[in-house]
């Protein structure tokens, strides 16, 4: 290969390469100061690392998309997603500097890690080839398996971390046979030449199918599609939470990444067959992850749920297959952050103050608005948020995804998408009542723990986090603009 | 203009809650009801009467995706707008007496309301009118569920849910519409017209959501839960100004948009409005809480304004526009008095009171004109309204209004009958005698006067209202177009005008 080609364009995954030295750097660090206690400094710079990743990001914003190596390209769609997972990964970061003992101790491990697999993310945004793909979707995941079982001693955190690794690999295989097939269709593994090839009536057709059934049962998995959803709330809940928060947005980011480039640029004539299938699985999805989302008492367990139910209302915008429809998509994965991780965010404060090291049952929010009200404010701005009430980023993320659904034609869709809205409200609205309405109903027997003070980064990520909700909410336009989609 | 009208409480509102001290908040929250009423007055001065939308204010919100910020008043929304800036600083005043828990939110929560409540009557985008309508539930919610009564919780998630199911239809109705004319904005959907078959669909999307906030027979049964556990404020701002959204919408979406649609389901609506006045009466009868009394009462009354605005004529419709400013008025008044009445006795209960006209007469006398004005007697405002509703009803179809003039009977043997349960008879509780139960202070009679003082304003000179209210409904193109009832049967020319104009003012002097 010619060297010249190497250095061409590889400015378009300049943000990758900026987070690939800065794991390398942090790694070094670590070695060198070997034996010492404490993970602060590697927070630190890993926030560093991925506001220069950020920068990278917004560097190449305005640049028309290039395409590198057959590999990679940088249209607005891969920034947008680049920019969502890297904010989710600066709010996982400070989610984690909360003096975790197990990520104090191995603190070298868990934010090389926390960089790798968002690396892996990004890669998934601006993979356009089914090789590319494959490794990006293995770089993220095996970093998240192990940063799932990090709490070594919580037998749950293990289980998660277990579960997630057989279910993910099994998923991975089929994701690895689905991209063989689609080879075999068409040809290349290059999703544009892929297109070429089946569209002008070459390549092999009849592979087409059962490769895109595999490829769906791989990525439904990385999203937590019905039925392949079952792992998400065992992992979510074991594993660490500001793991959890950051894993549920990075990986649904990336994934539907991944999934909105392979159906809408190597498949989009086939559109008119995938879309009604995708349509019903949106369905299930919802109307499921809602349902079980009303039974659960545990807050994470709640939220894993309402995650697979995000993930229906995402599914809708592949569904409608068209640029502003991903574009749509890109919004909502925006706004879907600050909420989640938000969310999160309040979980962690409030995990110690209700005695339970890793989640917070619902009946123990009672009362918390009179001790904590600017926590429980924030918490009933992202719940609102989540269950669509304007004017919070959550609504205009459901509006924009409708509207493109609703254009396309796919208006019985969108009808089940508002239903299931009203349904998840019920759920989120709970939370709220638990923490305004309820009173506590015995106080005396744990007042020691009540005295513990938030730690700075949660609030910082709390605060973060509701404002830009609110933000998002009032001035819709100005992100909508920014956040684009395929090809743009 | 409009949107320092709309977000002057919001800033009340931050202020409320950053203020240091119970004191300051009651006065800043005051403050800035009564500065947002007098923004609203201004409106008056520079009034045309003219069909138009006026002081109209037009901003790019999403260019990408047609949205605008677009806020305009015309006759229709002009008296709903200050009904609902007039309420607020008494219903601030009533709660600034008499909440004690956690003032500040609760400040600051109706501040918000006022907001979202304004929006919904100025907004003239779609989407805006939207966002502004699925936020006024959050602090309603909120207002029941922290300071009501005992069911408070469940009162609060059923209004909650019950309101949001509603109106989720809407969305999808809303980008319907766009995807067929390309647009959000109200006036440009209604210059554009859209085909029968979209409007039926997108009708009934539209008239669940405002059928459920009226709330229409059969959809009522969220009211008397929230408003018997809402806080008096709330109920005060709920049956007030929050039940007005409903009809209002109505009146500025389903009758603009979907004039076909809206003349095929007119009798349908027109006999569930019948239903629900007839329903609400009776039921109000029966009720021995004299809270849920005034809660199936509103059933009731908002059952005559949506019966006129099916009527689907200049009388019907201008009539329940003015009658919805009357119900707001003369209900909110009357969940006033109960309230007053609960902050003394702790009792709602009928049974626990009678002959209060020995023991707190002031009290009484404000029961017994607020209960008139509610009855529609006439010289009073309730009777305007009424009577213009039955008019236009008569035109459009006998019938209905034959029973919708039951409806009016009933409602006077209900209301007397609370007055008689309460005010009248022999005073034999001890608990009511008059060195327990102490009248009414003059922070009390400040908060009924003004509404009193508008119930004479309205009864006697109605043209002043009127004159204002008429230009925009006759330009509606259901009007114009009579689609339903049988013209022949009253001819239009033997029917007074409510536009000739002062002539009220000079038969009274």
């Amino acid at each position: 290969m010619d060297t010249a080609l190497l250095f061409d364009n590889a400015v378009v995954l300049l943000p990758e390469l900026v987070l690939a030295v800065g794991v390398l750097v942090l790694m070094m660090v670590d070695i060198t100061r070997r034996g010492q206690n404490g993970s602060q400094l590697l927070a630190n710079m890993s926030v560093v690392i991925l506001l220069l990743g950020i920068g990278a990001s917004v560097m190449i914003w305005s640049r028309a998309p290039v395409e590198y190596l057959d590999g990679a390209v940088s249209d607005g769609f891969a920034v947008s997603v680049r920019l969502v997972v890297l904010i989710a990964g600066v709010l996982g970061v400070f989610l984690s500097r909360n003096r975790f003992p197990a990520i104090e101790r191995q603190g070298g491990a868990f934010y090389s890690l926390h960089l790798l697999a968002i690396i892996g993310m990004m890669l998934m945004g601006t993979a356009t080839n089914l090789i590319v793909l494959f490794i990006a979707l293995e770089i993220f995941s095996l970093a998240l398996y192990i940063l799932s079982g990090f709490y070594r001693e919580s037998p749950r955190s293990i289980e998660a971390a277990m579960k997630y690794f057989l279910l993910g690999a099994f998923a991975s295989t089929f994701f690895v046979y689905g991209s063989a097939l689609l080879y075999g269709a068409g040809g290349s593994a290059h999703y544009a030449r892929i297109h070429e090839t089946l569209a002008t009536g070459g390549g092999n057709p009849s592979l087409v199918w059962p490769g895109v059934a595999l490829l769906l049962v791989g990525f439904g998995f990385k999203v937590s599609l019905v039925p392949f959803h079952m792992w998400t709330p065992d992992v979510y809940q074991g594993a660490p939470t500001p793991v959890t928060a950051f894993m549920s947005v990075g990986t649904k980011a990336a994934a539907f990444a991944g999934f909105f480039r392979v159906m809408m640029t190597a498949l989009p004539s086939y559109h008119d067959q995938w879309a009604m299938p995708l349509a019903i699985l949106a369905v299930i999805t919802m109307t499921v992850g809602n349902l079980t989302a009303l039974r659960q008492s545990s807050v994470k367990r709640m939220l894993a749920y309402s995650g697979i139910a995000h993930a229906g209302n995402i599914l809708i915008a592949l569904v409608a297959g068209t640029v502003s429809a991903s574009a749509a998509a890109a919004f909502y994965l925006f706004a879907y952050a600050f909420m989640n991780i938000g969310a999160f965010a309040v979980i962690i404060a409030l995990e110690k103050h209700t005695g339970n090291d890793n989640d917070v049952e619902q009946g123990r929010l009672a009362g918390v608005a009179e001790r904590f009200p600017a926590l429980a404010a924030a918490m009933a701005i992202f719940m609102l948020s989540l269950s669509g009430i304007p004017p919070l980023a959550g609504f205009f993320g459901k509006f924009l995804v409708f509207r493109a659904a609703v254009e396309e034609g796919w208006a019985w869709l969108v009808v089940f998408g508002v239903l299931n809205s009203a349904i998840s409200a019920y759920y989120y609205l709970r939370v709220v009542v638990a923490m305004y309405f309820q009173q506590p109903e015995e106080v005396g027997d744990e007042k020691d723990p009540l005295d513990i003070p938030v730690s700075r980064s949660s609030l910082f990520v709390v605060t973060v986090s509701a404002v830009a909700v609110v933000v998002i909410g009032l001035q819709p336009g100005l992100w909508a603009d920014l956040l684009r989609g395929l090809g743009q | 203009m409009l949107s320092t009208l709309t977000f002057l409480p919001v800033v009340g509102a931050i202020v409320v809650l950053l203020a240091p001290s119970d004191s300051l908040k009651k006065w800043l929250a005051f403050g800035a009801t009564i500065a947002t009423f007098v923004v609203s007055l201004l409106l008056l001065p520079g009034w045309q009467e003219i069909p138009d939308m006026q002081f109209v204010e037009r901003y790019a919100w999403m260019p990408d995706l047609n949205i605008y910020y677009h806020l305009g008043v015309d006759g229709i929304s002009l008296w709903l707008v200050l009904l609902t800036t007039l309420l607020m600083p008494i219903a601030v005043a009533f709660s600034n007496q008499h909440v004690k828990e956690n003032l500040g939110g609760y400040l600051a929560l109706m501040l918000l309301m006022e907001t979202a409540v304004l929006g919904v009557f100025l907004a003239l985008d779609l989407v805006l009118f939207y966002v502004f309508w699925e936020f006024s539930l959050i602090p309603m919610a909120f207002l029941i569920g922290k300071w009501g009564s005992e069911n408070r919780i469940y009162a609060s998630i059923k209004f909650f849910l019950y309101t949001l199911a509603g109106s989720a239809l809407m969305l999808v109705a809303i980008l319907a519409l766009y995807f067929e004319s390309g647009t959000f904005d109200l006036l440009a959907l209604q210059e554009a017209g859209l085909p029968p078959g979209l409007q039926q669909l997108a009708f009934l999307a539209f008239a669940l959501a405002f059928a459920i906030k009226v709330p229409l027979f059969p959809f009522h049964t969220w009211l008397p839960d929230a408003h018997v556990e809402a806080p008096t404020a709330g109920s005060v701002i709920l049956a007030g100004v929050l039940l007005k959204l409903g009809t209002y919408g109505f009146l500025r979406f389903a009758l603009p948009l979907f004039p076909v649609a809206v003349a095929d389901y007119a009798s349908l609506m027109s006999i569930l409005a019948i239903v629900g006045i007839l329903y609400g009466a009776l039921v109000a009868l029966a009720q021995r809480d004299l809270k849920s009394l005034v809660a199936y009462s509103s059933v009731a009354h908002m059952g005559f304004i949506v019966l006129g605005i099916f009527a689907l004529n200049e009388q019907g419709i201008s009539g329940a526009v003015l009658q919805m400013v009357n119900h707001g008025l003369s209900t909110g008044a009357l969940f006033l008095l109960v309230g007053m009445l609960y902050e003394r006795r702790h009792t709602r209960l009928l049974k626990d009171y009678g002959g209060l006209w020995a023991s707190v007469p002031v009290f009484s006398f404000f029961f017994l004109v607020v209960a008139m004005s509610s009855a529609g007697l006439p010289g009073l405002n309730g009777f305007v309204g009424e009577f213009a509703i039955l008019l236009g009803t008569y035109r459009s179809s006998p019938i209905f209004a034959v029973l919708g003039t039951a409806g009016v009977i009933l409602a006077a043997w209900y209301l007397l009958h609370a007055f008689r349960q309460v005010s009248q008879g022999a005073l034999t509780n001890p608990a009511n005698f008059k060195e327990r139960l102490p009248d009414l202070n003059w922070a009390e009679i400040g908060q009924l006067l003004p509404i009193v003082l508008l119930f004479f304003a309205i009864g006697l000179a109605p043209n002043f209202f009127l004159d204002k209210i008429n230009p925009s409904v006759a330009a509606l193109e259901v009007v114009q177009t009579p689609v339903v009832g049988d013209g022949r049967l009253v001819d239009s020319s033997y029917l007074p005008s409510l536009t000739s104009g002062k002539r009220s003012w000079s038969s009274i002097h």
